[in-house]
């Protein structure tokens, strides 16, 4: 894997939210494959094209598949102002402008398109609107589509995370934020430890883990009401929550029966039903995207390694081996491999493994680098890192390419998972 | 004639401490001010645990990495809490496992449960009850040193045993 260490920049945000934390990002690397593409600031209203550009650009930055070319001295705004051989010396093998309004009704509207300057012909041309708040919607979703229209992938940039920043010993938030790390929302806030946010599959809850009552206890939270329930709360430790893919049940692990085990539960806390019996440690169960499919980490062969377990019962498998220990798997999401943390040598790696070939890849240089999962396009990866003494939040490509480090304003990011499509 | 009567001394000291031992509490002295309800008598006699000479004034046992079987080392520190705690009935502790961070927040979770539990049954081989323990893990969520070094590390492996 080559690093290039290109330094693309470190981005501040001027649209804070209301947790007015305002986060820096530096993206290392580049794709195999840039398509250069030039952007050009939305005609209209000035601020709001500025910021909106500003998202855009740093969107498609983030992935390494674009080169950004500067349309410095020139800018188009409606289709007939376009001089494609203006672009075509550029470079440009696509362009995208438009405008952006504040209509009478307080709604944002962005017109945009996206031509092919090579075939001199439009791509995309379509209205993107929301409420004045949702600025940087307007923008991901503009983004999305660009993205998709130009590498024939799902966009994942209108999607979000879930993290737990530890602001200090004593002051834990569970945060929900943008792919990109800003617009971020407490979802919880408390002096006790958090851990291990996981979506519903409708991006409507989360469940999650909080010691707030002494020990791990599973809540289940509406993301829209607020309102949350026990998912578990037994004797000693509960804890991993992993959704199945219809929703409709939950793995989690729980010590309740002496060491920590694999049990399945509906989201509302009934149903509970034990599904592993080693009497070694099973956790961090990860449904595949058929729910046949569980991958979870044991220790039954003496060191924590990868195992995976049909749901309906029989023999676990061991897919981990060689030197090192293997946790926190997470399946991609064609279900043909999976993304997990390596450690060997004192370093923490991120890794993926492919199902039928068995290869695996290393992604990362290693350092502190936990937790990863899978973008809903399977692309990129989100994980834990660190740098500067601090635990921040990274991404890499899911060929190891580029690298995307998100520091948040204070604190240590821990637990990152990305959430699924809308 | 000398060895029965101190048979019967120890006898009647064994009674004695066994028919006093219950009476533990009663034994404060009288509130000097009258006070229409009875205080909540403070304990006269020295605590062992509140004794700093005492090995009981050791609540923390360290294990080494991906481990959760208490260390010969610390041993007797679990056992003398276990003896006590059959000594002293009313008495409850909450044990506490903690890990390193060298492992998955919830790899580690269920470690420090184990490093909780296996305190928890040597206490009861040493005489204590079940219903006298709890068992809580904080995994690496509460380290008491944050550096990425082994000498960090080393403390961070620990079952805490704290009283209630």
């Amino acid at each position: 894997m080559k690093i290039w260490n290109v330094l693309v920049g470190m981005l501040l945000l001027a649209q804070a939210s209301t947790a007015g934390a305002a986060l820096s990002i530096e993206i290392i690397g580049a794709g195999e494959h840039q398509t250069p593409v030039a952007i050009v600031p939305f005609g209209g209203d000035q601020n709001l094209s500025l910021a909106i550009n500003t998202v855009i650009v740093s969107d498609l930055q983030r992935t390494g598949l674009f080169r950004l070319i500067d349309p410095i001295g020139k800018s188009p705004h409606e289709i007939e102002e376009v001089s494609y051989p203006d672009w075509q010396v550029r470079g440009a093998d696509a362009l995208v402008i438009g405008t952006v309004a504040v209509q009478p009704n307080g709604r944002i509207e962005a017109k945009f398109r996206l031509l092919d300057v090579v075939k001199q012909a439009q791509l995309v041309g379509q209205s993107v609107s929301a409420n004045a708040s949702q600025m940087r919607a307007v923008a991901h979703r503009i983004a999305d589509l660009i993205y998709e229209k130009l590498t024939g992938d799902q966009g994942v940039f209108s999607t979000r995370i879930a993290y737990v920043n530890r602001e200090s010993k004593k002051h834990y938030n569970l945060i929900v934020a943008d792919s990109d790390g800003y617009n971020e929302q407490s979802v919880l806030e408390q002096s006790e430890p958090i851990m291990s946010p996981a979506w519903s599959p409708d991006g409507s809850h989360l469940a999650y883990v909080s010691f707030e009552t002494g020990h791990a206890v599973v809540y289940v939270q509406s993301l829209y009401t607020r309102k949350r329930v026990v998912l578990a709360n037994f004797r000693g430790s509960n804890s991993a929550p992993a959704w199945s893919p219809d929703g409709k049940q939950l793995a989690i692990a729980l010590a309740r029966d002496g060491s920590t085990q694999l049990y399945l539960v509906k989201p509302d806390g009934s149903g509970l039903r034990r599904i592993t019996f080693s009497g070694t440690i099973d956790t961090e169960p990860n449904f595949s995207p058929d729910g046949q499919t569980l991958l979870f980490t044991s220790d039954r062969g003496g060191s924590p390694q990868i195992y995976s377990l049909l749901v309906s019962g029989g023999p676990a498998q061991r897919l981990t081996f060689g030197d090192g220990n293997n946790f926190s798997p997470h399946f991609s999401p064609d279900g043909k491999g999976f993304v997990y943390t390596h450690f060997i040598g004192g370093k923490f790696y991120i890794a993926t493994q492919d199902f039928l070939s068995g290869q695996v890849e290393i992604l990362t240089q290693g350092g502190w680098e936990k937790n990863p999962s899978f973008a809903p396009n399977g692309k990129l990866i989100l994980f834990a890192s660190e740098a500067r003494g601090r635990g921040i939040l990274a991404t890499v490509s899911s060929d190891g390419r580029v690298q995307e480090h998100m520091f948040t304003q204070s604190g240590d990011a821990r637990e990152p998972v990305w959430g699924p499509h809308l | 004639m000398n060895k029965i009567l101190i048979s019967i001394v120890l006898a009647n000291l064994l009674v004695a401490c066994a028919s006093e031992k219950p009476k533990e509490p009663e034994a404060a002295p009288a509130p000097v001010v009258e006070t229409p309800a009875p205080a909540p008598a403070p304990a006269v006699a020295v605590d062992p645990l509140n004794d700093p000479t005492s090995i009981l004034a050791k609540r923390s046992v360290y294990f080494p990495f991906d481990v959760s079987a208490v260390q010969a080392d610390d041993k007797p520190i679990v056992e003398a809490h276990g003896k006590y705690l059959s000594e002293h009935p009313d008495r409850k502790v909450r044990v506490e496992g903690n890990c390193d961070e060298r492992g998955s927040n919830e790899y580690n979770l269920a470690l420090g449960q184990r490093r909780a539990d296996s305190v928890k049954q040597m206490l009861i081989l040493s005489g204590a009850k079940a219903s006298q323990i709890e068992t809580v893990s904080y995994g690496e969520e509460k380290p008491v040193c944050t550096e990425h070094d082994e000498a960090c590390w080393k403390q961070n492996r620990r079952s805490d045993i704290k009283y209630q």
